[in-house]
């Protein structure tokens, strides 16, 4: 299906912080639904937290899910309408604390959707307490004096614990921190969705993603801080690529 | 399975859960997904095979969370879509089931209630009346409950349900109990009527051709636009009020005494009311069918020129409150409201429910 006329992101001013990776990621799913003239038959899922707005920046059929139960409601838009493309969207807090349950067994059916991970590496609607994925170190409003594994555990590297499966066809992790990570992610969601075209399976992709605003930073400090702190314990790469 | 044919109609004997699953398919729901949980297990065991016989989908969910999640997204597809569980799997459905009214998805959600508080027991109970009827999830909503008494209603009021979910646009919960769900009975297989609902303007299909829907449960950006939603919710619910009451009464012409009870335990008030009625003894019964909208307006009816009212339960009281709240304003008589019930997956026996009827009677 071609698309000759509207675009997939509506031309409205986005609600996020400067440097915040919601909007990169929000821009490069829009444009891979352009490019794949998808747009009239995608369904997308929106989680609750900062980028539960995006039902207003998306110009296709979307619907506010439960906080965490995206990979759930997903499941059921797609079983009984195969023929759309469906993607969800969820947050570390969505998608690996409250839906750690619904994001694993979701994979683990395979089912045929894309599912896409921003791990900012803390909460960010809520005012910034820790998250599942947050940093050993890495102060939060609720480890004030920096999470210590000992007492909250340590960050879950999802890729890794979702290539266990056997059913997922692809699972990458990459990042929005610069423009090469940035053209790397829009390949990898490129991937994501045609997998889901072509009617593979499971497709996962992870982004590091900043979150300026409660890491207390500058958007260059925060850019950096993917680049080294979040990336040298989440390595980027391709978890699973069965799809070839 | 007999064949219906022109002048042969359809019996079939089936336990109530199963019938209430051969009614999902057979009104056209093509959308299941469940977790398991005792006393209702025989609904996903027969819908495992026979939905996808019929071109619909079925899912064992990963927990109730995902099982009502996942209706939620079908049915938001404009699909029927249906859940069932027994009460602590209902109560870990609520915070869906509050989105899913909000968002005002039709679906129907089967609850085979079971004795509680907490893991309670797996006998049949009828404790979680007010969850039903009050909420149960957050927030101004309302659900459709129906309750049936017999494992033909289990058949009929699911085929009413995707009916009456689709005409308001609502979700609908199916609250039977243990007893019903197990037991056996002969039913007809009805024809279920054909839909009178609106089309589903409003589902997710992809946008071709149309502007993209939206559905959302959030209202952030407008102050008053919450608040805006409220009322047409309630609006709705008026005219559910007004237009979708459902009881059923029996004995009711000189009824001095009226024994109200719904689902199993009206099961059993039916027996003790008619063995009374043999005795001599002016009773009669009122059933509400609809327990949300409950049935207020026939209940004032009958119950009019009526000196006691029995509510009787397989509870400790919950349904009482509403025979309470119907009776306001008291009628020409202000009847004096008894209470008989069991809790703990137990129910009244029958004799003893005679007899305090007879009880009542003389004093």
């Amino acid at each position: 299906m071609l698309n000759l006329g509207e675009k997939a992101l509506r031309n409205v001013r986005m609600h996020y912080c400067p440097v915040c990776g919601h909007a990169i990621v929000q821009r490069l799913v829009a444009q891979v639904i352009d490019d794949l003239g998808i747009r009239e038959k995608t369904i997308g899922t929106a989680p609750v937290g900062c980028a539960v707005l995006l039902y207003n920046y998306f110009n296709c059929d979307i619907i506010e899910c439960p906080h965490g139960r995206i990979p759930a409601v997903a499941t059921g838009i797609k079983r009984v309408q195969p023929d759309k493309i469906v993607f969800g969207y969820g947050g570390d807090g969505d998608l690996l604390s409250i839906g750690m349950a619904e994001t694993i067994h979701c994979a683990n059916r395979g089912e045929n959707l894309t599912m896409i991970f921003i791990n900012n590496a803390v909460y960010g609607m809520t005012g910034g307490q820790m998250a599942p994925t947050t940093l050993i170190g890495q102060k939060t409003v609720t480890t004030p004096d920096g999470r210590m594994a000992g007492t909250t555990g340590a960050p879950i590297k999802i890729c890794e614990m979702l290539a266990t499966l056997t059913r997922p066809v692809y699972i990458e992790r990459v990042a929005v921190h610069d423009a090469p990570h940035v053209e790397r992610t829009k390949q990898a969601l490129r991937k994501a969705f045609l997998n889901q075209i072509e009617g593979k399976g499971f497709s996962f992709v992870e982004v590091l993603s900043m979150c300026p605003t409660h890491w207390r930073m500058g958007g260059k400090e925060a850019c950096q801080f993917v680049g080294n702190e979040m990336m040298s314990h989440f390595p980027l790469g391709k978890f699973r690529d069965a799809s070839v | 399975m007999k064949t219906k044919t022109s002048v042969e109609k359809e019996k079939v004997l089936m336990m109530g859960n199963v019938a209430m699953a051969e009614a999902v398919v057979r009104a056209g729901c093509r959308f299941y997904a469940g977790y398991p949980i005792t006393p209702q297990n025989e609904v996903s065991e027969y819908l495992a095979k026979r939905l996808p016989e019929a071109g619909g989908v079925f899912v064992q969910a990963e927990s109730e969370l995902a099982a009502i999640n996942m209706i939620f997204g079908a049915a938001a597809t404009g699909v029927r879509a249906m859940t069932s569980s027994s009460s602590p799997g209902i109560s870990l459905m609520q915070e869906a089931i509050s989105y899913i009214a909000a968002a005002q998805i039709p679906c129907l959600i089967a609850n085979v209630m079971r004795g509680g508080p907490g893991l309670g027991n797996i006998q049949g109970s009828q404790s979680d009346y007010f969850q039903a009827t009050r909420g149960g999830g957050h927030g101004d909503y309302r659900l459709i409950v129906l309750a049936p008494w017999s494992v033909q209603e289990m058949y009929d009021l699911t085929c009413l349900a995707f009916e009456l979910g689709d005409r308001y646009r609502n979700p609908v919960m199916l609250l039977a109990d243990g007893i019903l769900g197990q037991m056996a009975e002969s039913i007809e297989l009805k024809e279920p009527v054909k839909s009178k609902a609106m089309p589903k303007e409003w589902a997710l299909t992809g946008c071709a051709g149309r502007k993209p829907n939206v559905i959302r449960t959030l209202y952030l950006q407008q102050k008053d636009a919450l608040e805006e939603k409220n009322l047409e919710l309630t609006a709705k619910y008026e005219k559910i009020t007004a237009e979708s009451q459902l009881s059923e009464t029996r004995f009711g012409e000189d009824a001095e005494i009226a024994v109200i009870a719904y689902g199993t335990s009206a099961r059993i008030a039916h027996w003790a009311v008619k063995r009374a009625r043999e005795a001599g003894v002016k009773v009669g019964l009122f059933r509400p069918i609809t327990l949300w909208p409950f049935p207020a307006v026939e209940l004032r009816k009958i119950t009019a020129h009526c000196r006691k009212l029995l509510v009787v339960e397989m509870s400790q009281g919950q349904m009482i409150e509403d025979v309470r709240l119907a009776r306001i304003p008291a009628t020409s008589v202000d009847p004096k409201i008894e209470f008989m019930g069991r809790g703990g997956g137990w129910y009244p026996k029958p004799a003893e429910l005679l007899a305090r009827i007879k009880e009542i009677a003389s004093c």
